[in-house]
């Protein structure tokens, strides 16, 4: 071995050595990683949740990372965690449905690491919290300016499937609908995929033929907006303001991930961490709507924001709310009568007399007496 | 159920009818030759993604079609360098383009995603024609993609069974070594035929981003190339056929949703399975059919050629 070969192998070591000084975490540093099921380029779920990441790392002054297009319930996902945590990422926010189990497991075997799973139910005692946000208090929102826009009073809603969460918007929409238009009918199709352009705007244009000339949308893409706007009718977004891909576009019920990825990442940093199944409103800032002033119910619709805001309004909790067979399901806030588990039919969610609680929303499977279409 | 949303229902099945027909006439042609493309999903996402940057940059729908029908051409030309001219298996070069194809897609149009169409194909209005009560609204109203694949079904038909350039075709994909012991090119046409069918899957993928669901973004194309695919087959490698074989199979896309406003009760989910069951169940139909007579599909198809070989 030449002499200078071995001053440059030992100023190689010497400058890794230094490398890895100055690389070493001293344990106190808070880094924040996301994982994402699909591009974050799409105006829909995910990249909501990258707006949020970016906003949280503005406020927090936190350095953060993600991943997207990561399967649920591969091999990827597991792989993208690890290396989170290999990297010494100590909040790991997963933010599609079905990363839940696989969030628990890695939760449990990495107790120094918080976990964050959106739009769970599940959860531990020390490290591993859930997370979402009531969607229904816009939508209903939304409803209200869809009924005051409608002239043919038939409002098509493009819904992904028929599950609790889906269910649970389209009748606090129809609802919101009923306030304004009491004459109105929303009409649901189901297209079985939460993205597939070509299925959304078929689907979109089907209920157009039949008679909508106001259509929202449960989807991940716009192209039921495209289709409105196509046949010169309004669109109601979802997800994010959808008005420079859409010209028929009204307004959308929103997300804002940003204040609720902060609080998290801020007592990550404070060590005042504690799990939750929390579930946010419009109060907290997670969801939210833009009021359009071109609408002629524009002053009611502010009026609700501002009860909601303020506690004063429960959009289940007005009057009856009548389910489309004509019973009453609740009365005032009182549930009056039970209605079958969306995934185990036999079983009755409610107890009558009882108060309308979370669990009765969460599980929510009928629609209200102005909704057309079946639950699949 | 009323006049407007039969009408609908045709428009619509004529709609998905041209986007399977154009991909599923592309692999016609190449399988005629003698060669499977399994990568028809990822020409079609590429071509689409490459027409919708065009129309964003141009502004003009033909110019993006050209684009599109280009770029759908280069991958092709992968898959033929690869399967026809080094010889490497036609199934596992197929699918490798179609993950290829998906990717590059993804890959280069990232930055398209979520932005405004640049351009549209639209319905064409062909005057008095399209003031005819049913027909005018339908047919007579189709966007000229839908003539210009009706047209390419016509011309493949003609060339196939008119002229000597089809039956050179036809004979290469039917046995390659008797076609080059007559002197015709087999390597050549082969190739040749691949990128016409590239071409094509490629326009298909322009009239998904531009007429169908307008716009760009990673899964578009939702298996769409995979079920032309299946056409051919369906269709018994004949334009005719095939034809009638999209209308059918697009029919029962655009009836999914719309059964539902027509007040039908079946599970949606069930619906969007017909097209698949239908497949199967169209296979399983030909293989019993076919037991006791040739089989209609070309006889050299995914068998590689090489002269030093035979």
């Amino acid at each position: 071995m030449s002499r200078a070969f071995k001053l440059a192998l030992a100023s190689l070591v010497a400058l890794a050595l230094f490398a890895t000084g100055c690389g070493g975490d001293d344990g106190d540093d808070t880094k924040a990683a996301f994982v994402m099921v699909a591009p974050i380029g799409d105006a829909g779920w995910n990249f909501m949740h990258n707006q949020g990441r970016l906003g949280a790392q503005e406020e927090t002054g936190v350095e953060t990372a993600f991943v997207e297009s990561i399967p649920e319930g591969g091999a990827e996902f597991d792989n993208a965690v690890q290396q989170f945590i290999d990297d010494g990422y100590n909040v790991i926010i997963t933010t599609s449905f079905g990363y839940m189990d696989a969030t628990e497991q890695f939760a449990n075997d990495n107790p120094d690491v918080i976990f964050e799973h959106v739009s769970g139910f599940k959860m531990n005692d020390t490290n591993f919290g859930n997370t979402f946000g009531r969607m229904y208090q816009p939508r209903y929102i939304a409803g209200m300016a869809a009924g005051a826009a409608t002239e043919s009073d038939r409002i098509g809603y493009v819904a992904a499937f028929p599950i609790p969460e889906v269910i649970r918007g389209i009748n606090a929409f129809a609802l919101g609908v009923a306030r304004t238009n009491p004459d109105a009918v929303v009409e649901v199709a189901w297209t079985s995929t939460w993205f597939d352009p070509g299925v959304e705007g078929n689907t979109a244009q089907a209920l157009i033929d039949a008679g909508a000339d106001v259509l929202t949308m449960h989807q991940d893409s716009t192209a039921t907006g495209q289709a409105i706007t196509d046949a010169g009718g309004t669109f109601i977004g979802y997800h994010s303001d959808m008005s420079e891909q859409v010209d028929g576009y009204l307004t959308a019920p929103v997300w804002d991930w940003t204040p609720r990825y902060s609080q998290i990442i801020e007592d990550a940093k404070n060590g005042t961490y504690t799990p939750e199944a929390w579930w946010g409103g419009m109060a907290d800032g997670v969801v939210d709507i833009d009021i359009p002033d071109s609408s002629p119910v524009a002053g009611e619709m502010k009026e609700v924001k501002q009860q909601i805001l303020d506690g004063e309004f429960d959009v289940f909790d007005q009057g009856s709310v009548v389910a489309q067979d004509g019973t009453v399901i609740f009365q005032d806030g009182v549930i009056v009568n039970g209605f079958p588990n969306a995934f185990a039919p036999d079983v009755m969610v409610g107890e009558p007399g009882a108060a309308i609680d979370d669990f009765i929303l969460l599980d929510m499977n009928f629609f209200v007496e102005n909704v057309e279409g079946s639950l699949g | 159920m009323n006049e407007q949303t039969l009408i609908g229902l045709v428009i619509a099945i004529i709609e998905f009818g041209t986007l399977l027909y154009l991909a599923a006439l592309g692999e016609l042609i190449a399988e005629k030759a003698g060669v499977l493309n399994l990568g028809v999903e990822g020409m079609m996402a590429f071509g689409g993604m490459a027409a919708f940057w065009a129309g964003v940059e141009t502004g003009n729908p033909w110019i993006a079609l050209v684009v599109a029908a280009i770029a759908g051409t280069a991958l092709a030309a992968v898959h033929a360098v690869i399967s026809v001219v080094l010889g490497a298996d036609q199934v596992v070069s197929g699918l490798a383009l179609t993950i290829l194809g998906l990717a590059m897609a993804a890959f280069l149009g990232k930055d398209l995603v979520s932005k405004p169409v640049g351009t549209q194909f639209r319905e064409l209005d062909l005057g008095p024609l399209s003031d005819i009560p049913w027909i005018g609204e339908t047919l007579f109203s189709m966007s000229a993609l839908s003539w210009l694949a009706l047209a390419l079904g016509v011309a493949t038909w003609f060339v196939f069974t008119r002229t000597s350039t089809g039956l050179a075709l036809r004979a290469v994909g039917e046995s390659a070594a008797t076609a080059d012991a007559a002197g015709l090119p087999v390597v050549r046409t082969r190739v040749i035929a691949v990128m016409i069918g590239g071409a094509l899957a490629g326009m298909s993928g322009a009239y998904l981003t531009l007429l169908l669901a307008p716009g760009w973004s990673e899964g578009t194309t939702a298996g769409r190339g995979w079920i032309a695919v299946a056409l051919v087959i369906f269709g018994a490698w004949r334009p005719g056929r095939v034809l009638i074989g999209a209308l059918l199979f697009g029919g029962l896309i655009a009836l999914e949703p719309r059964l539902q406003t027509f007040g039908v009760e079946i599970s949606p989910i069930l619906l969007s399975m017909l097209p698949y069951l239908l497949t199967i169940g169209v296979l399983i139909l030909l293989s019993i059919r076919s037991r006791n007579r040739p089989s209609a599909a070309p006889a050299a198809i995914g068998q590689t050629w090489r002269r030093e070989e035979r």
